[in-house]
């Protein structure tokens, strides 16, 4: 069992400058940020190493931050433009019994991680929810397609705090 | 030479045996299996989007429709994640009545999975044997809530009603004539030597890949790990009470088969009536609306908290900006996650074995697409 | 007798015939709306049900209902279909299980056609089936038709081997293959039934009894397979295949199917009792020999064939209700390496023993 505090320190010392910061203010949970580019060296590392064998990524998920500035748009409706979005991993070593919480955050122009399928199975349907919801681009996934929502919808990524349902889908009226 | 070539099958959405509106695509080589695309998203709801416009308690509705066999469990999770958040501890006989009710329905749903088991081999008459049971159950809910499927009981810091008058003992009756049932079932279906060659040495999972996969529940348990959060990260009381958690053995073949997975529920309801049993023992009398939040608004923060869905671990990871809405809700829904190994099972195998990994696998759709 | 008395009846043969030969849909019909009932109810009362209450008494009348209502409904062919292989199937396969009725004998006095070569034409007839199932999953343009008619014709064929070799052991018994004179061997009582070693004298009555049980086990799990019931009904599975072959039928059509299946039922439980149960003998003597009333002998010998027969039909439905489903291979390995083996040695013994 290690405590979030001793594993960001072993990770400090592997990683360097793609571990950013331990952040215990938020009240419940642990999170450890890294880099979003160098994320699957970690979980290999976090996976394979005798101290941590963190053999199970419990949840993926992908949040809207929702913290860019707000646009208003011609129409009346509310746009983000700039901030970031984020991916959260739970991770969770079913052997020595610890879990541990990663966070990335990436910018909502160009949103790019790389995957962590080949390291937990798993991961493949989860990123390609993350993909699907919130528009994540995890980069060497081996079959990054929607999941969810029809592969053709093309009105953007539903989780996201701006999204707006489109008019017609193949003909059909969207709102009722 | 003969000229022959790869044939795809589509399985589903509508077919009797996906357990609700999934599509599998099947790429076929004769009768043998090559590769299997499964296609989600039929019953998508927009859950996670919902639960942004909606408070705390509101959403309790939506999360009943997850995985609508186990709506006690879903609503049990839901709860628990909220409360950690908001720090409340709720009184000793909400705790009780909740585990009581949560087993019951890890009972009624194990039922189902184990009844249409039985159909997807072919056996027709245990999943009347099973549902059967499983009304009785339903009725005792209805009883205590008045609904039969999706509940709304279990709430944030409390619950919606006291049990009913003679609860106890009707529960007590029903586990009585149950434990006949399951012997019942193990006779007609378990150790049933067609339903045996039928499921034993089909579609191995071994522990490894089980743990990679994230499968979780019945299925990781028949790999032959003791996991249970209910041992492993306890919450409400599931301390208290003295239960086994059955693994799987390979008792008819390798470890993390079919029939393994199947038995698995069959003894994990046997331990799921301990469990009742020693809950309505100790029930102790008191108040249970003495905890009721007047306004759920958690603090800024996030949380991740599961518990022990009938069909493996269900997870709310919820993200609270201090509003009366939450931020972000977002699930892990066992059933979604246990899928995902579904192609890795099936490969080599014939279309006949595809519904039976799929039907031991247990999914409901309600929770996969959300 | 009844043809001789139909013949004389309209004074010519050709009339005698068409009604000779259509009495076997007098009964056919009747007798399969009556097993579609049953086999509700059966099914019913093995998992705690009462089935259909509502029409008549205890439903009796739900199949004729069911029957209008299928009559009435809208015939659908798909688009893709190849429209006269789709029509002219169910027709084939409910006239192949209709033709096997013809040398069936039903009492004494009534047989559609007495002739020598009787079990054999049953076989070969009931092959026809087969036909009918692939073209009708064949012309069906449907996936799932096209596994469930491939499937049926492996283990139609397939079964038909062991069924053809203790059939075999049963006509070295008795010399013919003539099922009259096979019933005619199994005369008196019980006792002489085929399953009890016939009405073979002595010691080798004894030592045949183990064989022919052997033997009857044999052919009625092979008959189960023939008429693709349970545990031996993949090429309709239902959890995978949907409903098989049948699968894009409807209305009149699918009737036909079903009309063909239940016929079929019967025709096999038939065969079985006819060649071990003493076909339409009476177990205890007869009623209308004690009173001196010799007509009625028939009549008692048509009730008890048709009381063997849906016994037999029950027993199939006892065992669809409680068995789960054989897989493809584990079906075929059943058939190939145990049940034809078994028979072979079986039929040595047998003959071995009508030898010495």
């Amino acid at each position: 069992m290690k405590s979030s505090e001793e594993i960001f320190a072993i990770l400090k010392e592997k990683f360097g400058d793609a571990v950013l910061q331990l952040n215990t203010k938020l009240p419940k949970e642990a999170v450890i940020d890294v880099a979003p580019l160098s994320v699957t060296d970690i979980c290999w590392f976090l996976r394979d190493n005798e101290e941590l064998q963190f053999d199970s990524l419990t949840l993926l998920s992908a949040l809207d931050d929702a913290n860019g500035e707000k646009v208003t748009l011609e129409d009346g409706t509310t746009e983000f433009k700039g901030g970031t979005l984020s991916v959260v991993y739970h991770l969770e070593s079913m052997k020595l019994k610890h879990k541990l919480v990663l966070r990335i955050f990436t910018e909502r122009e160009n949103p790019e991680v790389e995957t962590v399928s080949r390291v937990w199975a798993c991961a493949d349907w989860h990123e390609r929810e993350a993909y699907d919801m919130i528009g994540i681009k995890f980069l060497n996934h081996p079959d990054l397609r929607r999941i969810l929502m029809p592969y053709d919808w093309e009105a953007g990524y539903p989780l996201r705090k701006d999204y707006k349902n489109p008019e017609f889908y193949h003909g059909m009226k969207v709102p009722y | 030479m003969l000229k022959t070539e790869q044939m795809v099958l589509n399985m589903g959405p509508q077919h009797p045996s996906t357990h609700g509106v999934l599509r599998l695509e099947l790429e076929l080589e004769g009768e043998i299996i090559v590769n299997v695309k499964p296609h989600l998203g039929y019953l998508h709801r927009c859950f996670e989007k919902h639960c942004e416009a909606m408070t705390y308690p509101q959403i309790i509705p939506y999360v009943d429709r997850l995985d609508y066999l186990a709506s006690m469990n879903n609503e049990m999770g839901y709860a628990v994640a909220v409360e950690r958040l908001l720090d409340i501890k709720v009184p000793e006989r909400v705790e009780y009545i909740r585990v009581i009710m949560s087993e019951l329905q890890r009972i009624a749903s194990h039922l189902v999975a184990v009844g249409t088991y039985g159909i997807d081999i072919g056996a027709f008459t245990p999943f009347l044997y099973c549902f059967r049971d499983r009304e009785r159950i339903l009725s005792l809910f209805e009883k205590t809530c008045g609904a039969r499927l999706l509940y709304n009981y279990i709430w944030i810091g409390g619950l919606s009603h006291d049990l009913p008058l003679n609860f106890v003992n009707e529960t007590k009756d029903f586990l009585k004539d149950f434990k006949k049932t399951i012997v019942e079932i193990n006779d007609l279906l378990s150790y049933n030597k067609i339903f045996i060659e039928r499921t034993a040495n089909v579609g191995v999972l071994n522990l490894e890949s089980a743990i990679n996969y994230g499968i979780t529940g019945p299925n990781l348990r028949a790999s032959g790990l003791k996991w249970d959060i209910r041992r492993d990260d306890p919450y409400s009381i599931y301390d208290r009470f003295d239960f086994e958690i059955p693994v799987g053995k390979g008792l008819h073949g390798q470890v993390g088969d079919c029939w393994d997975r199947y038995f698995l529920r069959v003894q994990e309801m046997e331990q799921s009536i301990r469990i009742i049993e020693q809950a309505l023992d100790q029930l102790p009398e008191g108040e249970i609306t003495s905890a009721l939040p007047k306004r759920v608004k958690p603090p800024e923060g996030q949380i991740y908290s599961r518990v022990e869905n009938p069909k493996g671990e269900l997870g709310f990871f919820i993200v609270s900006k201090g509003q009366l809405q939450p931020f972000r809700v977002k699930v892990r829904p066992p059933s979604f996650i246990n899928l995902s190994v579904l192609g890795e099972l099936c490969k080599g195998h014939l279309i006949a074995d595809v519904v039976a990994i799929l039907g031991s696998i247990d999914i409901v759709l309600g929770e996969v697409d959300r | 007798m009844i043809y001789e008395f139909l013949a004389n009846l309209f004074g010519g043969d050709v009339i005698a015939s068409f009604i000779s030969g259509a009495l076997p849909f007098a009964f056919i019909v009747p007798f399969a709306l009556f097993a579609v009932w049953l086999e509700r109810k059966v099914s019913a009362h093995m998992q705690d049900r009462l089935g259909p209450m509502r029409v008549g008494y205890h439903g009796w009348m739900q199949t004729i209902a069911d029957i209008l209502k299928l009559i009435q409904k809208e015939d659908i062919t798909a688009t893709d279909t190849d429209k006269k292989l789709f029509n002219i199937a169910p027709v084939l396969v409910f006239m192949g299980s209709y033709a096997a009725f013809a040398a069936i004998p039903f009492s004494s006095a009534y047989i559609g056609s007495g002739i020598d070569l009787g079990i054999l034409y049953i076989v070969a007839v009931s092959g026809l089936v087969v036909a009918g199932i692939l073209m009708a999953g064949w012309a069906s343009n449907n996936k799932y038709s096209l596994y469930g008619a491939v499937r049926s014709a492996a283990q139609v064929i397939s079964y038909e081997i062991p069924t053809v070799i203790v059939i075999l052991t049963v006509v070295v018994v008795v010399g013919s293959l003539n099922l009259t004179k096979v019933t005619e061997f199994q005369t008196n009582r019980f006792w002489d039934w085929m399953i009890f070693g016939g009405s073979i004298a002595g010691i080798k009555k004894l030592i045949l009894l183990p064989f022919m049980f052997i033997g009857f086990i044999i052919i009625y799990i092979s008959s189960l397979a023939e008429v693709n019931r349970t545990p031996f009904d993949i090429p309709e599975a239902e959890s995978e295949l949907v409903a098989g072959y049948h699968t894009e039928y409807s209305g009149m059509k699918f009737a036909m199917f079903f009309l063909a299946e239940y016929a079929n039922m019967f025709a096999v439980s038939a065969v079985v009792a006819t060649l071990f149960f003493g076909g339409y003998h009476s177990p205890f003597g007869y009623l209308g020999n004690l009173i001196g009333l010799t007509w009625l002998v028939p009549i008692e010998q048509f009730f008890w064939f048709t009381v063997k027969g849906i016994f037999f039909v029950f027993v199939q439905m006892w065992l669809r209700w409680t068995l789960p489903r054989l897989r493809v291979d584990q079906l075929m390995t059943l058939c190939w390496k145990y049940l034809i083996p078994i028979a072979f040695v079986n039929f040595l013994i047998v003959a071995l023993i009508m030898v010495l």
